[in-house]
């Protein structure tokens, strides 16, 4: 029998169980490339497209535009012409009937971030799969764990992923200490203690870059490799309206323009991303916490911790990724690395480039690891 | 984000308030239950389970069952807060304020003022008010509107689980008296609650649905129906903001103008009589501040002037619906389109 293959509702980060599907781009009848944008998705964290993971022809979709479907429920169908209309119609039938049992068995078993001590500090995480050198996911300045839930699951296939809350974020201890990069990167090698990782493929994000790379810098033998997303610490600059306007403001509908910056397509930013930011700035000494952390790291609107001239120190694989629309720290940050740093500049993307260009950063880091 | 209660949300707020300051304490009728009599203690741990396991934590020191005496617990708490505890006290329903109304408004609401800012009352009072239970005209009133129009009191109706946290540990650490309204019939529903505290501020309008052609403004137990309308609505592409004024006193002013002019077709919603209401307070603010931006008068969905009925038909016509609710919106949409 030939080929059908299912196009399902995508599980983006552990926090979506379902998803909106906003509108098709595609429709029955047409040819589809992998890759190629299949439909709009929007999920209580962010709006963003849906693009097939197989080539083929569309030959049904299942569900309308503004339908709201739970992760892994069949969105539609690719499969040759010459498969009949009555082999698809048992595949849809049989596909949707093991769905059913099989979403009820894996709501008990989906992973769940945990607390644990490190160093002292209460540090939340989440941890999906399980073999190999493990891979540490670091956000970003007023980030959380769930900034990686585009990546963290796509990378876990046969490897453990670590993706944490920094301190003074998320979940974890509001205190960040002094709040600098090395004070941070201490609290994440403590990370790797606690959960006894002597060696971990760094993937750090805007500030998380600056202290995957300090770890990197002082700790070598603790760094697989480091895959840098729109790094801190290559330059001086840094959007301090950005820094200043998310700590002073408290009120959904003024943050959502200084959230906007983070992304070349405001659309991404939707009501619910911009309240998350709110409830995770609510939490009782995130506040004072952040504003210690952008003190230390970015004290009269400049980056403090530059270590420009001692990338070429590094012997381990190191990749930098950056949006070229990023209105946060500038891509020119990218220009002038040591030969062995591969560099990759994606177009029409912002500072989130691990969220606007998901597939992209994934392929990038799934080839660093291999 | 773990799902938890509206009555899980509320305990938890407490618990965490009594365990960072020992100056919070609890009291009010049964809020453990048992106090005086052979038989298990925390019985009750209040009329409806909400304090249930506190007194076991804090001890009878904290968590003080009182008489069925509002006018003296009431007054007790006001007086404790003014020299130094922060109490959280039971007025166990809101229909029961008239007997301990001096207290509170002629006391509590006045210290800051006629003592020359030198004395603070921070007194909560938490109090369940709504209709929907099957209680009748005695013990299913909301009553907000009276303690809004006392200068001196804040008043807080947080609208589902995450908000009652917050508002909760913000109305504990606020110096001033707070009345806070916990409506009954949503002490079973879920919301994602984070298990660290969280304070929200008062004053904050929460903008919970974002649409460009009606604004419909609501509290308590009606933003959940106002949600559901503007997700109805959304689908058949009419775009309704809702704001979730969360606290009467202070009000978000700035919020809900914004969002009037910005649409220019306003539909308040309030469980509450219409007269004197939150409801007219509302609409006459936005008719009297952005009046050239309106495109239609303003709609009041509320309950009729008329006591909560016993009767469970008459009572379920009585309360706004989603259906009531949609019915203004296409009015107001429809006015001079």
């Amino acid at each position: 029998m030939a080929e059908i293959t299912p196009i399902v509702m995508p599980k983006w980060g552990l926090a979506m169980q379902e998803g909106l599907l906003a509108a098709w781009h595609v429709a029955e009848g047409a040819r589809v490339e992998k890759g190629q944008p299949l439909c709009d998705i929007e999920t209580a964290k962010i709006a963003n497209l849906f693009e097939s993971p197989a080539p083929g022809l569309v030959r049904r979709l299942l569900v309308e535009p503004g339908a709201t479907a739970p992760v892994g429920k069949l969105l539609a169908v690719l499969a040759e012409p010459e498969v009949s209309e009555a082999a698809i119609d048992a595949f849809i039938e049989a596909f949707e009937a093991r769905f059913a049992a099989e979403a009820a068995a894996a709501a008990e078993t989906a992973p769940q971030p945990r607390i644990v001590d490190a160093g002292g500090r209460k540090i939340r995480l989440l941890e999906i799969g399980e073999g190999g050198v493990p891979v540490l996911f670091v956000h970003g300045f007023g980030g959380d764990l769930e900034n990686w839930m585009f990546n963290q699951a796509e990378l876990a296939a046969g490897r453990r992923t670590v993706a944490l809350d920094l301190p003074g974020h998320g979940g974890s201890s509001k205190d960040p200490g002094e709040g600098t990069v090395p004070a941070l990167a201490e609290a994440v090698a403590a990370v790797m203690d606690a959960l006894a990782i002597a060696r971990a493929h760094l993937v750090g994000h805007s500030l998380g870059g600056a202290i995957a790379l300090a770890l990197a810098l002082d700790r070598p033998e603790r760094v697989a490799s480091a895959t840098l997303v729109a790094p801190a610490g290559l330059g001086a600059e840094i959007a301090i309206d950005y820094i200043e306007g998310f700590l002073v403001q408290n009120r959904a509908r003024k943050l959502r323009p200084v959230l906007e910056m983070l992304v070349h397509d405001p659309k991404l930013v939707t009501a619910e991303m911009v309240e998350n930011v709110l409830k995770a700035k609510r939490m009782d000494g995130a506040q004072a916490a952040l504003e210690t952390i952008a003190r230390a790291c970015f004290a009269e609107g400049r980056q403090r911790w530059r270590v420009r001239e001692r990338l070429g120190a590094l012997a381990m694989p190191v990749q930098v990724i950056w949006g070229e629309e990023d209105r946060i720290v500038p891509v020119a940050h990218a220009e002038g690395l040591p030969a062995g740093i591969a560099v990759h500049r994606l177009a029409g993307t912002g500072h989130l480039a691990h969220m606007e260009k998901a597939a992209e950063v994934n392929d990038l880091v799934a080839r660093l690891l291999a | 984000m773990p799902k938890k209660t509206y009555r899980q949300a509320i305990n938890e707020a407490l618990r965490q308030e009594m365990e960072r300051d020992p100056r919070v304490i609890l009291m009010g009728e049964d809020v453990a239950g048992g106090m005086g009599s052979p038989g298990e203690d925390d019985a009750w741990g209040g009329p409806l389970g909400v304090t249930k396991g506190l007194m076991p934590r804090f001890g009878r020191e904290r968590v003080l069952d009182t008489p069925i005496t509002e006018s003296a617990f009431i007054g007790a708490a006001v007086g404790a807060a003014a020299t130094g505890l922060r109490p959280v006290a039971e007025l166990m329903f809101v229909d029961f304020f008239g007997v301990c109304f001096d207290q509170i408004f002629n006391q509590a609401a006045k210290f800051r003022y006629m003592f020359g800012g030198k004395a603070v009352t921070p007194v909560v009072i938490r109090t369940m008010y709504g209709a929907g239970f099957r209680a009748a005209s005695q013990h299913s009133q909301c009553l907000y509107s009276i303690f809004t129009h006392i200068p001196g009191l804040k008043v807080a109706l947080p609208s589902n689980a995450y908000e009652a946290k917050g508002l909760l540990i913000q109305a504990i650490r606020d110096d001033d008296p707070v009345i806070f309204f916990e409506h009954k019939a949503m002490y079973d529903e879920e919301a994602e609650v984070p298990d660290d505290p969280y304070a929200i501020p008062f004053g904050e309008a929460n903008v919970t649905r974002e649409g460009d052609s009606v604004t419909i403004v609501a509290m308590g137990r009606m933003v959940n129906f106002a949600n559901q309308v503007a997700d109805k609505l959304a689908k058949e592409k009419i775009g309704a903001t809702v704001v979730d004024i969360r606290t009467t006193s202070p009000l978000d002013k700035e919020t809900i103008l914004e969002t009037a002019a910005e649409t220019g077709r306003v539909v308040v919603v309030d469980e509450s009589h219409p007269r004197c209401s939150m409801a007219s307070d509302i609409a006459a603010l936005v008719a009297q501040e952005c009046f050239s931006d309106l495109k239609a008068p303003v709609k009041m969905v509320t309950a009729p002037h008329a006591p909560v009925p016993f009767s469970p038909a008459l009572e379920d016509l009585y309360i706004p619906s989603p259906a009531k609710i949609e019915a203004a919106v296409r009015e107001v949409l429809a006015f001079r389109s």
